[in-house]
């Protein structure tokens, strides 16, 4: 199956997948007016510490232990990827203490949890991150 | 007490569009940028910025521009705004004034000077997409003479020749002065092009011997990196005796470039100076040129074909004359607006001629000595487009050097400030957070891209002209028409004006 890769090679550190994450899942489809002057949640997040860096995000485990300790129902595995349903979500937050990569988050408002679905559930329709990325350190691929 | 100088260029941020997502921080590595946590503001201080764009070209929401300042002293027509800040910069700091890439002063450029024939009617044009069109050729002496061995059969006499699937190489540029990046971006790019990188004088960095039947080695003055194994890995050995940027001068890597890695591949101490000479020590005449051409040709079993690079200079139709008959087999001219990594600005801005001229003027000195088939003739120092290498091979030229157009795909922009080490587009650096800023799986594309579309509008004006093949384009100067040039520039270029027949 096809996931997100990132090669820590590659990686800048420079931060645009944040905001090319929080803009494609911002439901506005003019930048400016989706991120000026507000504090981004992103899927997606850099990790830095002096000349490493590396974007995270959910590997989608076919396994996964999010899933699996779902109390509501609203994590699930469907043969491509790990999907939410915030509309079960009741925002208990244990997938974000399980998840071992921290993966993912709360959503801005702190009630329900947010995860990468890989760009399926925006208007993008193809990972964002991957898309714009400068350094080609973040792919898109299949891969054992 | 230094004089302040007003910077060149302003960072102009568009403050309605800037969402303050520091990317443009994070990317500039002269700390142009920052962020005001207290206004939650992008500032930007000019005084840093060299116009690289590289901010410009990553900001998320094209919030940023860069423009040329308008600040100006009092308007005069002989001291102009650079002129004045050179001398305040000189008397500030009492040094030389370095400078990179190649002469930007406004000198003619010939080859918006030429134009170029096409058929109608009585001479059919060849449409390449339907037509054989072919742009390989061969580097190397075509001097075969004819021999039979005891049954009668033709011995192979010819020397040994390049394969070039197109006839654009990519010019020195040594590891050091570029990044291992670059290079791997350059290594890879010719060897799906089916043509040739040049390591510049810098050696041939360990990873890269896999790709060495797309390189050409080169042999400076300082002889960095060269043993036996250097030039038993290469398709052919380029001998520089000059340069276009700095004919004349050696060259000087500062020390701080030469990292281990520099350091192994060029077989000097880490973090010394690594100084080129002007001349080689042991070349003072065609006679001890010939020597070392023959010494690297006995030292490869005369298997591959010797380079000798000179910078285009006044006299050099009467040095390539000399090459041709040292043993060189192929002759490198590089103009005075090739580039380099650094060199004295004054030397870079005044020194040399056009490429243009000096490879009309060797072309036709070496038919007038007829010794043209003794060398092909390669040519380099700003070569910015496929019409411009039409216009060269139709000049004479076999075949073209480009190096600057081939850092533009890799990324470069001009900015010109190589010596400072800091390139944000990861070419002209050794730090390793700027290196990797140029993924070679992108940049070997671009340059495989750029290539392949000039080879598809050499095919197209050759195909107008209803010339079928490089080879037959070659030394093809009715196939050129001068526009906006004096009759001396004509005559030292060999062609008619426009609107005059053949």
């Amino acid at each position: 199956m096809k996931r997100i890769y990132v090669n820590e090679k590659w990686c800048l550190g420079c931060h645009l997948c944040e905001y090319e994450c929080a803009f494609a899942n911002s439901g506005v489809t003019d930048m400016v007016k989706a991120l000026k002057g507000k504090k981004i949640h992103p899927n997606i997040r850099v990790e830095d510490r002096g000349d490493v860096h590396f974007a995270v995000n959910c590997r989608h485990c076919t396994d996964a232990i999010c899933v699996r300790s779902c109390i509501a129902g609203a994590l699930s595995f469907d043969g491509e990827m790990v999907r939410i349903d915030q509309n079960k979500c009741v925002g208990c937050l244990t997938c974000v203490l399980v998840c071992p990569y921290g993966a993912i988050l709360p959503d801005d408002e702190g009630h329900v949890a947010q995860k990468c679905m890989l760009c399926t559930n925006n208007f993008t329709q193809e990972p964002n991150c991957v898309r714009h990325c400068l350094n080609n350190a973040i792919v898109y691929e299949e891969r054992d | 007490m230094n004089i302040y100088i007003q910077p060149e260029y302003e960072v102009v941020r568009d403050r309605d569009r800037c969402i303050a997502c520091r990317v443009c921080e994070r990317q500039c590595a002269n700390l142009v940028h920052s962020y005001d946590a207290e206004t939650g503001k992008m500032q930007a201080d000019s005084t840093q910025c060299v116009n690289c764009h590289r901010c410009v070209c990553v900001c998320p929401t094209h919030a940023l521009k860069i423009v040329k300042s308008d600040d100006t002293y009092k308007i005069n027509g002989n001291w102009d705004n650079q002129t004045i800040n050179e001398v305040y910069r000189q008397a500030n700091s009492g040094g030389v004034l370095l400078s990179s890439m190649g002469n930007p002063k406004d000198y003619p450029v010939f080859w918006d000077k030429m134009l170029i024939n096409a058929s109608q009617v009585t001479n059919p044009p060849i449409d390449p997409l339907r037509e054989p069109m072919e742009t390989q050729l061969w580097l190397g002496k075509r001097t075969a003479k004819i021999e039979r061995d005891e049954k009668g059969r033709l011995k192979n006499t010819l020397a040994p020749q390049l394969k070039l699937k197109v006839p654009i190489m990519f010019s020195a540029m040594s590891y050091g002065s570029i990044s291992y990046n670059a290079h791997e971006s350059l290594a890879r790019a010719a060897e799906e092009l089916g043509t040739y990188y040049n390591t510049g004088e810098g050696g041939l960095h360990k990873d890269f011997y896999k790709y060495g039947k797309n390189t050409i080695v080169q042999v400076a003055s300082g002889r960095f990196g060269v043993y036996k194994d250097y030039l038993d890995a290469a398709a052919a050995i380029e001998i520089k005796m000059g340069q276009g940027a700095k004919p004349g001068i050696g060259g000087h890597l500062p020390g701080a470039k030469i990292s281990a890695d520099v350091s192994e591949t060029r077989m000097i101490p880490q973090g010394v100076d690594a100084i080129s000479p002007a001349p080689h020590h042991d070349i003072y005449s065609i006679e001890d040129l010939r020597q070392l051409v023959y010494s690297l040709k006995e030292a490869t079993d005369y298997k591959k074909p010797v380079i000798v690079k000179i910078a285009a200079v006044h006299n050099c139709a009467a040095i390539a004359s000399g090459i041709a008959r040292s043993g060189a087999d192929i002759i490198a001219i590089d103009g005075y607006r090739g580039g380099t990594g650094a060199a004295p600005t004054r030397i870079r801005d005044n020194v040399g001629i056009p490429i243009e001229l000096a490879l009309a003027q060797v072309d036709q000195r070496l038919r007038e000595e007829g010794i043209r088939d003794e060398v092909s003739i390669v040519v380099g120092g700003s070569v910015r487009s496929s019409a411009d290498v039409v216009k060269a091979i139709a000049l004479g030229a076999d075949a073209c050097y480009i190096g600057t157009a081939a850092l533009l795909a890799l990324g470069c922009h001009l900015c010109r400030t190589c010596q400072t080490g800091k390139c944000n587009w990861g070419i002209a650096t050794q730090r390793p957070d700027l290196v990797k800023r140029l993924n070679p799986d992108i940049g070997y594309k671009r340059l495989v891209n750029l290539v392949t579309a000039w080879n598809h509008e050499i095919q197209e004006m050759m195909g107008g002209m209803g010339i079928n093949s490089v080879e037959a384009l070659r030394g093809n100067r009715l196939m050129l028409r001068g526009i906006g040039l004096t009759d001396t520039e004509l005559s030292v270029l060999g062609i008619k004006y426009a609107g005059e027949s053949m």
